[in-house]
């Protein structure tokens, strides 16, 4: 153990009122903290303190100064030890021994981007959509209208059916962008491995299933998300992929006839792109209390790129 | 990947990353009102723009077989105000004016002269809702033949005896599947679908397909806030399908 070698460098003991007294580097050896090491912290940072300070007492310490190893019991009272501790630990945190911390830089720029551009062009194509929906809440023949169900207008941006349309044509611009821009990055920069849901990830996800919503024991991750957290970011690909290609058909069904026939013509389309909605209406809240769930450090992550202190292993 | 760092540094990092999403703010400046009209507005232009340049005049819209048409009791009447402007049938005459070398009136059997089309095809409602129907006319493309129009002009106005109007690009115009119609199931176009005449575009939005119509105009500038009746509202101009 790191603690007792640095007590076998320990000097012969200061005078009681050390404190008080100027300090020399001779009289005051660094010696790792006693609070930084028997606080209950990560195994990871206990770690760096003990690699810090062996190579701190190996410099500060001149040999010729050093006395002869003495068991550090007979020469100082526990109480003299102690105080010694923290002025080690003092003098480590203000000259050489900065606080380092584990970190990770999880989302790339693009990605910072795309996320809070999608957040808001999600709301804008979502309420604008609801109100576009208003003027024909159904999906059967308009003769007879079998309307599926009322909209409050409070939920709905536009006004009406015409400046609805016009928040949806003009979003659905940066919505197309971003999604081409995110899936473009993830494939050429190789980060898609972090987030895409693959075959391998099935077994995980009912394990994270059991630990949300049965109390389950939290699985240990290794990895940047879990795979119940790929499988819905990778899902969400799949709503907005299924809403750009049914919202091309929607908007030029004659010129995409091909497209409309894929998807089963003009009715099926427009279920289909309402199920894409439903699907991000479905992510969305349970994303938001995961987010809600995880405190600040996870949240910031999405801003500012670095997460501090992630959760996981490497 | 984990990496281990100084505090300090974590932070001006985090800060550094944190500033370069500054550029999103300027999405603020949808939350204006005054603002946000211009910039959907240009949206809507924009959109309209790629519709255009995507719009293949040889790209034929589907047509269907006389057992997938919609019964006639089932296709809807649809209108911005009232359903029947009680054109005198008698004396109708469609003028013709602009672009055009022999302007003047035209009578409905001149327009019945012109080669007869039917077709079974999908009437869209910017709305949401569509049904199959079954149109007989003549296409507009043989109509502003007759009438001597110059087709690389831009725009084909349109008045409505209900003082509904419309604009329509040059291109959908001469589409082979746009009719001027006057015949819906075998039968005269009744007053409610627009009698005696109406367009009919199974590449446009049922709004640019003008009812009662009594005016063409080939021209090719249009008037600012005189584009169509719900286009000066915010509707896409274009508005094809």
């Amino acid at each position: 153990m790191a603690n007792e070698d640095q007590k076998t460098t320990l000097p012969q003991p200061a005078t009681p009122d050390l404190d008080t007294q100027p300090m020399t580097q001779a009289e005051a050896p660094p010696v790792p903290s006693e609070s930084a090491l028997s606080k209950p912290a990560l195994t990871k940072k206990v770690d760096i303190v003990e690699v810090h300070s062996a190579e701190v007492a190996a410099v500060g310490v001149a040999p010729a100064q050093v006395p002869a190893p003495i068991p550090a019991q007979e020469k100082t009272s526990p109480d003299e030890d102690k105080k010694e501790n923290k002025r080690g630990n003092k003098k480590d945190n203000e000259e050489k021994q900065p606080e380092l911390v584990r970190a990770a830089y999880e989302h790339p720029l693009v990605i910072r981007v795309t996320h809070w551009l999608n957040a808001i062009v999600l709301f804008v194509m979502v309420t604008s959509g609801l109100r576009i929906f208003r003027a024909f809440p159904s999906f059967g023949p308009k003769i007879p209208q079998q309307d599926l169900i009322d909209i409050p207008k409070s939920l709905t941006l536009g006004g009406w059916l015409g400046g609805a349309l016009q928040w949806h044509f003009t979003f659905m611009w940066l919505f197309g962008a971003s999604g081409i821009l995110y899936i473009s990055y993830q494939l050429l920069s190789g980060h898609y491995r972090t987030v895409l849901f693959t075959p391998k990830d099935i077994p995980g996800v009912w394990p994270m299933m059991r630990h949300y919503f049965l109390f389950g024991v939290k699985p240990t991750g290794t990895a940047q998300y879990n795979p119940l957290q790929k499988l819905a970011y990778t899902s969400t690909v799949g709503f907005g992929a299924l809403s750009l290609l049914t919202g091309v058909v929607m908007y030029k069904p004659v010129q995409f006839s091909w497209l409309a026939f894929l998807f089963g013509g003009f009715h099926l389309t427009r279920i289909w792109h309402f199920a894409a909605m439903c699907g991000f209406l479905a992510f969305i809240p349970g994303h938001l209390i995961m987010v809600a769930l995880h405190g600040w450090s996870n949240f910031f992550s999405m801003l500012s790129g670095w997460k501090r202190e992630p959760e996981y292993q490497e | 990947m984990i990496k281990r760092l100084d505090d300090k540094d974590l932070r001006r990092q985090s800060r550094r990353q944190l500033l370069k999403l500054a550029p999103l703010a300027a999405l603020g400046l949808f939350a204006f009102p005054k603002l946000s009209d211009r910039l959907v507005t240009e949206g809507v232009a924009f959109s309209d723009w790629v519709a255009g340049a995507l719009f293949r005049r040889q790209h034929l819209a589907r047509t269907f077989s006389n057992s997938e048409v919609a019964p006639f009791e089932k296709f809807p009447y649809n209108g911005y105000d009232e359903l029947d402007p009680e054109v005198d049938l008698e004396k109708w005459t469609l003028t013709v004016e602009g672009d055009v070398q022999h302007p003047g009136e035209y009578t409905l059997a001149q327009v019945q002269a012109l080669p007869k089309i039917n077709q079974n095809t999908l009437h869209i409602c910017v709305e949401g809702w569509d049904v199959v129907g079954a149109f007989g006319g003549t296409r507009i493309s043989d109509f502003l033949t007759l009438v001597g129009a110059n087709k690389s002009a831009r725009f084909l106005e349109v008045e409505c005896a209900d003082d509904y109007y419309e604009s329509l690009d040059m291109e959908s115009v001469l589409h082979p599947q746009s009719l001027l119609c006057y015949e819906m199931y075998g039968q005269p176009l009744d007053r409610k679908h627009g009698a005696p005449l109406r367009l009919q575009m199974p590449t446009k939005l049922g709004y640019k397909q003008a009812k009662y119509i009594d005016t063409f105009r080939v021209s090719n500038v249009l008037k600012p806030g005189k584009t169509g009746y719900w286009e000066d509202q915010g509707y896409s101009w274009f508005g094809g399908v």
